[in-house]
């Protein structure tokens, strides 16, 4: 579904991410793990188009992305959470969903400036749309509140419904579990498994071990911006490297 | 909640009609059709400001590009005055869809310098293509508009057209801010990175935004070419682009009524100043007003940042259409 | 009639001269925008103040000297105070409301020029009475090598102080990095009121010099500061080197377009430099891509 061959980037001189190659599959959790600084946002926001490769390619079912913007990206039916939230803080929940859902819209500017009756309907069909996700994601009664007044692993839930809203065949996930309490990653963990159900894809960047090795169908594990290891959980466990640099970086995160 | 507002805004339309019926003197009567040009233009650049997020300090050459289009067509094509009016603001429009894409993508003080000089250029055109604008003595001769048979002469007939012109500019506007555009724009004033992930092309709205704004200026322009039925360069300089943008600021941005107030203040203002000066010092020259012009601009700047219509509130709470939620509830 | 070939030199001579008065404007801006990260729009009219505070001095009977170190000491001041009353007190604004501040400030002080000075030019003497030297056929006259002398002083002055003096080296780190010279205990407050001090000395000498080649009027500076905005874009905003390298390139373009040209577009010639420069090459001719 989504191949990512030999990816190369680098920031004035300093190599973020080095010939990484991975292939997610159809239907399946991708899990990118690895230490801070290890290069998986950067390998995001390569897919997302944020930033363009070096070298290497990107191929969306076979087709290459590698120069798109990031909006045609999302057009294409990829779309992401940020590890950072990026919500819009200044429109309401059921808002924030709505202009996920914008891009299918065809009301354009001139109609807007005459408000045709196309208009309003569509406003209508985008509002139902929005709570339809809200109502999944168990935030149908915030929908009227600012989204910057949800609580934070709400907001985190908010990015991933807006992000659906899109309607993608690819979800990326940056870090959906980073700062929510272990019952709320658990619930989370369950919906992103209904999610994967339904026939999405998804490739999540991912700091809980816990998580991951529960979730994820495939793992791929980078370090120093090149992949250490990649497969199926249980084997990525075994492997003396990843538990070399992974273990390392859990005791210095612990002092 | 709605009806009170509509009955604000009868009011205010009985009051704007009735204007033209108690004020006799010209002389106030073209400050309240100036106001009312000045108005179209800042709407159009309140949508770029405060909506699209991107800054134009080059919106007087738009202006002057639908006025000298105008004149152009009306005295030496002798196209018949409204169907200029109609398409004068064309050639404003193609000039900022020609330079929007690139010019959209400086940011901050690059684009302020990009646009405040795309400005100054069109200007020294207007004064020195002198075969076809008349150069700096200007083109007379542009006909009285018509429409029918009904040729506007008096400043109360341009006042009914000018302030009609402006209701649909605020009709329209309102129709866009509280569409699912207006309501992208507000997203992407947050968050562009996270409107572009959800499929958003930033570029092509402003865009749209910057070309809107555009045509909006250049019919005032085309408005103000027949009203005053001789147009030079210097109402479209530099210092005009500065005033429109002020009018925007001042008044509120991302407000539909700040740039109307903005601009009644600041017309109002410069007409004040240029009776109060010479009131007070009778013995200078020249319009030296504009230190009181400038000293007020900056401590609004300094004391009202976001503008005199920006009280701090959410536009959250008014961003959604009420209407919606009760039928769907 | 001249000759092409002196003819090309005269425009050199032309373009060298005014353009040393852009890369100096120039110059200032580079080392505001540096240090504060304001685009001080106003700094034209410190040139105008300059000029015409210099021809009030003399009229006043101040030998010239001490009329020209006055009138710079009195454009300084504008700066201070000009940073003190408006720029320091907003200096959490957004980019947008200091650009309007500095705007506000270049109308306010336009219209004070304009109160005292009235709307007629003046003049400064030239510095020297000599006759006009000729140099491959085209004529060069004296005040033009003071200019130019101006701007190599200026100049390698500013760089010694970059370089052997606290306050310079300061203002140097501060120019390199806001935050990092923050952390480093350098007052951004001292340096920003620096910033607009400089800029008022340097734009002050500049209107002094220029004024007996252009003569002097209330709003001489507002093209010379557009020009001097130009300048700094050419070389790429942050880079005082660059910005007296696009000085002198933009003044020289001018005069060679002046010359082929119908004169009332040579300021539309900047325009049109600085739109395409900003368009294609952002960080100026002289930074990477």
């Amino acid at each position: 579904m989504l191949e990512v061959k030999e990816l190369t980037k680098s920031f004035g001189g300093l190599i973020a991410v080095n010939r990484v190659s991975f292939k997610a599959r159809e239907g399946g959790i991708l899990a990118l793990i690895g230490p801070n600084g290890a290069g998986k946002t950067t390998v995001f926001n390569l897919i997302t188009g944020v930033s363009h490769p070096d070298e290497g390619t990107i191929l969306f079912r076979g087709q290459r992305i590698n120069r798109l913007q990031p909006f045609q990206i999302a057009a294409l039916g990829i779309s992401r959470t940020f590890q950072n939230l990026e919500l819009f803080t200044n429109l309401t929940v059921a808002e924030n969903v709505m202009v996920g859902a914008f891009r299918k819209s065809r009301v354009g500017f001139l109609r807007s400036v005459f408000r045709r009756p196309g208009t309003t309907k569509e406003d209508h069909s985008l509002y139902r749309e929005a709570m339809n996700l809200l109502v999944q994601l168990g935030l149908a009664h915030y929908a009227d509140q600012p989204a910057g007044n949800l609580p934070f692993g709400q907001q985190r839930l908010l990015e991933i419904a807006r992000a659906l809203a899109t309607q993608p065949q690819i979800l990326l996930l940056d870090e959906p579990a980073a700062g929510l309490n272990p019952n709320e990653s658990r619930e989370l963990a369950v919906f992103l498994r209904t999610l994967v159900n339904q026939g999405y894809t998804l490739i999540l960047v991912e700091h809980d071990m816990e998580t991951v090795m529960s979730l994820a169908d495939e793992v791929v594990v980078m370090n120093f911006g090149t992949v250490l290891a990649s497969g199926v959980p249980a084997e990525v466990q075994q492997n003396t490297e990843v538990i070399a640099a992974y273990l390392g970086d859990e005791e210095e995160e612990a002092c | 909640m709605g009806s009170k507002k509509n009955l604000l805004l009868i009011v205010i339309a009985i009051v704007v009609f009735c204007l033209p019926l108690i004020i006799e003197s010209s002389y106030y009567m073209s400050i309240f059709i100036v106001i009312g040009l000045y108005a179209i233009v800042a709407e159009g650049l309140g949508l770029l400001m405060g909506y699209a997020g991107q800054v134009s300090f080059g919106q007087a050459a738009f202006y002057g590009l639908g006025a000298y289009a105008a004149a152009i067509l009306a005295t030496r094509c002798q196209w018949p005055p409204l169907l200029c009016v109609c398409i004068a603001p064309l050639l404003p429009s193609m000039v900022a869809f020609i330079i929007g894409r690139p010019i959209l993508r400086l940011r901050e003080h690059y684009l302020v310098l990009a646009t405040l000089g795309f400005g100054i250029f069109v200007y020294v055109l207007f004064k020195d293509l002198g075969t076809l604008t008349g150069g700096p003595s200007g083109l007379t001769g542009i006909p009285y508009l018509n429409i029918g048979s009904l040729t506007l002469v008096t400043d109360q007939q341009y006042f009914y057209l000018v302030w009609g012109a402006l209701g649909l500019t605020l009709f329209g506007m309102a129709n866009l801010t509280r569409s699912p555009i207006g309501r992208v724009f507000k997203a992407i004033h947050t968050s562009e990175r996270a409107a572009e992930a959800v499929g958003i092309d930033t570029a092509s709205l402003k865009l749209q935004a910057f070309v809107l704004s555009a045509f909006l200026a250049g019919l005032a322009g085309a408005l103000y070419a027949f009203w005053v039925t001789f147009i030079s360069p210097s109402p479209f300089g530099f210092t005009s682009s500065v005033e429109f943008a002020l009018m925007v600021v001042v008044g509120g941005l991302g407000t539909l009524w700040g740039p109307v107030l903005g601009a009644a203040l600041i017309v109002g203002l410069t007409e004040f100043l240029r009776w109060a000066v010479p009131v007070a010092l009778p013995n200078a020259g020249g319009e030296f007003e504009i230190i009181f012009f400038g000293i007020i601009f900056v401590l609004i700047m300094l004391f009202r940042p976001k503008g005199l219509l920006a009280i701090e509130k959410s536009s959250v709470a008014m961003s959604h259409p009420t209407t919606l939620r009760s039928t769907d509830a | 009639m001249l000759g092409s070939e002196s003819q090309y030199v005269q425009y050199l001579f032309s373009g060298l001269t005014l353009g040393s008065i852009y890369a100096l404007i120039a110059l200032a801006l580079v080392v505001t925008f540096n240090i504060t990260g304001i685009f001080n729009l106003a700094i034209g009219e410190f040139v105008t103040i300059g000029a015409l505070a210099a021809v009030t001095l003399r009229d006043v009977g101040c030998p010239n000297v001490l009329a020209y170190i006055l009138a710079v000491i009195v454009a300084g001041l504008v700066g201070t105070l000009m940073e003190r009353a408006t720029i320091n007190p907003a200096r959490k604004a957004s980019v947008l409301t200091l650009i309007i501040i500095t705007i506000g400030v270049s109308i306010a002080l336009r219209g004070a020029a304009l109160l005292i000075w009235g709307t007629h030019p003046h003049t400064l003497p030239a510095f020297v009475h000599a006759a006009p030297l000729n140099f491959l056929g085209a004529v060069l006259i004296p005040q033009s090598l003071f200019v130019l002398g101006l701007a190599v002083v200026a100049v390698g002055l500013l760089f010694t102080f970059f370089d052997f003096t606290f306050t310079g080296k300061a203002v140097r780190a501060a120019m390199m990095n806001r935050t990092a010279a923050q952390l480093v205990g350098i007052n951004p407050a001292r340096l920003s009121l620096f910033a607009f001090t400089f800029s008022g000395v340097i734009a002050a000498l500049s209107g002094i010099f220029i004024t007996p080649i252009t003569t002097a009027t209330y709003d001489m500076g507002f093209m010379l500061g557009l020009k001097g905005f130009v300048a700094a874009i050419l070389g790429g905003v942050t880079n005082a080197t660059g910005a007296i390298i696009g000085g002198v390139l933009l003044g020289v373009i001018e005069a060679f377009a002046a010359g082929t040209l119908p004169s009332g577009l040579k300021d539309a010639i900047a325009m049109i430099v600085m739109i395409v420069v900003l368009l294609t090459r952002p960080t100026g001719i002289l930074g990477e891509r």
